[in-house]
């Protein structure tokens, strides 16, 4: 299927420009739990952006019949039917990681990412859109995701993919692994990095501050009062 | 892989993509009414409702049940594959079922340490056992080191035997809290019943690269040859469990983890297995484990009777 302008747009947007982890600043909780290590950091990477896909599409497919008061809950229904099928897909064919993965599987159901299209695209779009989409704002979220679990994983134990990269002291070889890396307030110290790095190359992502404060009475200089 | 999950694709793909459109025509005439009706119409709300908690519905299970018996196979050969590991016949790629016919399951009452043959082996899941009030006790506080709360009565062992069909490894599943996780695994002693040829804990979630090492295999090999008890010690004769007559000694558990590298020279270095670098509780999660399972409230007696009866 040839992709139109609009469609790659779609598709590219959220990974820089519109990324939905460092510009809107969802989906932190899983980003801090499976980036650890390269391996979990992918696969969760894999299920939630098929479950944002699939899940957009689904949406984007009955928008026009869903009634208003029951719109949120609809999209919950479609979200958590698919959760539950990535869940059973991974014990079925990748039972190792899925192991390591536990309950942030299911927890891809309370991300705000899926829910965050499905209410600002999928109701509003047609479902090849909204499938791209989804598409789209997965692999924007998982750049993140791995971009920190490499740097985690790799100064945090001295591996990538559970291959050793950096020999460590205590095998002999040279490196000190740096143990903060592999607690979870590591995530947010490299998010916030992450965050601050985008918003300097790209100012326009700076939020406008919500209110400004005012000079105190008396320190203004030069100003009889 | 189970077979039974895609017999003969050909045969059930005749006539199915007519027989499908005929089914969607059959909706769509049936579903007309109610797409037709205003979108917040108290009808159509209920009609929309119960359309996708059907469909999802279907979705769900219909996973679940295809996929069952994939993940149980799974769950089984992972358990297996742990169980192999830990005895060090283990190799990648081998034949799992054919490998674990050499390997006997049995079922132990740990209070008296004999063998029960009321309990099939096979499909007894101590794990379940020991939530089941029934089928466990719970352990007074004083006496639960490893912070498992209930211990099941009866407990599984695996005899790897020799081809002269002598006795060669017992495998014993333990449990004990780490950190974060109760953490689940298999010791394996040699017939000897004090030897320790490996110990794998399969199923924990101490935090990865400190008490998570737990799983790293040149960790896991310093086990190997340490001894579990010590029978100089000045808790060693608990004499009062005796068996036709004879008095038998369950010992004292020296075996843990200590801080820094073993020096092998010093005496008692038998006992010892380095500790977790940057993991202290988890490392102390561990000893635990270990004193509790292979002291008396554990294996304890049936080692001590299998010592008893070898020598």
């Amino acid at each position: 299927m040839e992709l139109t302008d609009e469609n790659k747009k779609v598709l590219v947007e959220p990974l820089v420009e519109n990324n939905p982890i460092t510009l809107q600043v969802l989906g932190i909780c899983s980003a801090l739990a499976v980036t650890s290590q390269l391996s979990t950091a992918l696969i969760m990477s894999l299920a939630l952006t098929t479950v944002t896909a699939f899940s957009s599409a689904g949406i984007a497919f009955i928008r026009n019949h869903v009634p208003s008061s029951i719109r949120i809950i609809a999209q919950m229904v479609i979200i958590a039917s698919l959760v539950i099928v990535v869940d059973q897909l991974l014990k079925a064919f990748a039972y190792e990681i899925s192991k390591q993965l536990s309950v942030f599987v299911g927890l891809i159901i309370t991300n705000c990412i899926v829910m965050g299209r499905a209410e600002a695209y999928a109701m509003k779009n047609p479902p090849w859109e909204s499938f791209l989409d989804g598409i789209g704002n997965g692999l924007g979220y998982s750049l993140i995701l791995v971009t920190v679990a490499v740097i985690r994983e790799l100064f945090g134990s001295g591996k990538l993919l559970g291959i050793d990269v950096f020999p460590l002291i205590k095998d002999g070889g040279w490196y000190v692994p740096n143990g903060l890396l592999l607690l979870p307030p590591s995530a947010f110290f490299l998010i916030g990095l992450i965050i601050w790095a985008v918003r300097t190359w790209k100012p326009k992502q700076v939020e406008k501050a919500d209110f400004s404060i005012q000079p105190a009475h008396g320190v203004v200089h030069g100003e009889a009062h | 892989m189970p077979e039974s999950v895609n017999k003969n694709p050909e045969v059930a793909q005749v006539g199915f993509k007519e027989k499908l459109a005929g089914y969607v025509e059959t909706a769509q005439v049936y579903a007309q009414p109610y797409l037709d009706l205003p979108n917040d119409s108290f009808k159509k709300t209920v009609a929309v409702a119960l359309a996708l908690c059907l469909v999802g519905a279907v979705v769900v299970s219909g996973s679940a049940v295809i996929l069952r018996p994939l993940q149980e196979w799974n769950k089984s050969k992972d358990e297996k594959v742990n169980i192999l590991e830990v005895a060090e016949l283990y190799q990648k790629g081998m034949d799992v079922d054919a490998a674990f016919k050499n390997i006997e399951t049995r079922v132990v009452d740990l209070a008296t340490g004999d063998y029960v043959e009321s309990v099939d082996a096979k499909t007894y899941d101590q794990w379940k056992a020991a939530k089941d009030p029934a089928q466990s006790e719970s352990i007074p506080p004083a006496k639960d080191i490893a912070s498992i709360k209930r211990k099941p009565k009866y407990a599984k062992v695996y005899l790897v035997k020799q081809d002269d069909g002598k006795l060669k490894t017992v495998i014993m599943p333990v449990n004990g809290y780490g950190l974060w996780s109760t953490m689940y695994g298999f010791i394996a002693l040699e017939a000897d019943g004090e030897t320790v040829v490996g110990m794998n804990l399969y199923d924990q979630a101490e935090t990865p690269g400190l008490g998570g090492e737990v799983v790293n295999p040149k960790w896991k090999a310093l086990w190997k040859g340490k001894k579990v008890y010590n029978f100089t010690g000045k808790e060693v004769h608990e004499t009062n469990l005796t068996e036709k007559g004879q008095t038998i000694e369950i010992g004292e558990v020296a075996l843990g983890l200590v801080k820094g590298s073993v020096d092998s020279n010093k005496p008692g270095a038998e006992f010892q297995v380095d500790a977790l670098a940057g993991a202290t509780l988890t490392s102390r999660g561990v000893s635990n484990l270990v004193q509790y399972w292979m002291g008396r409230e554990g294996y304890g007696i049936y080692l001590a009777k299998l010592r008893n009866a070898k020598g």
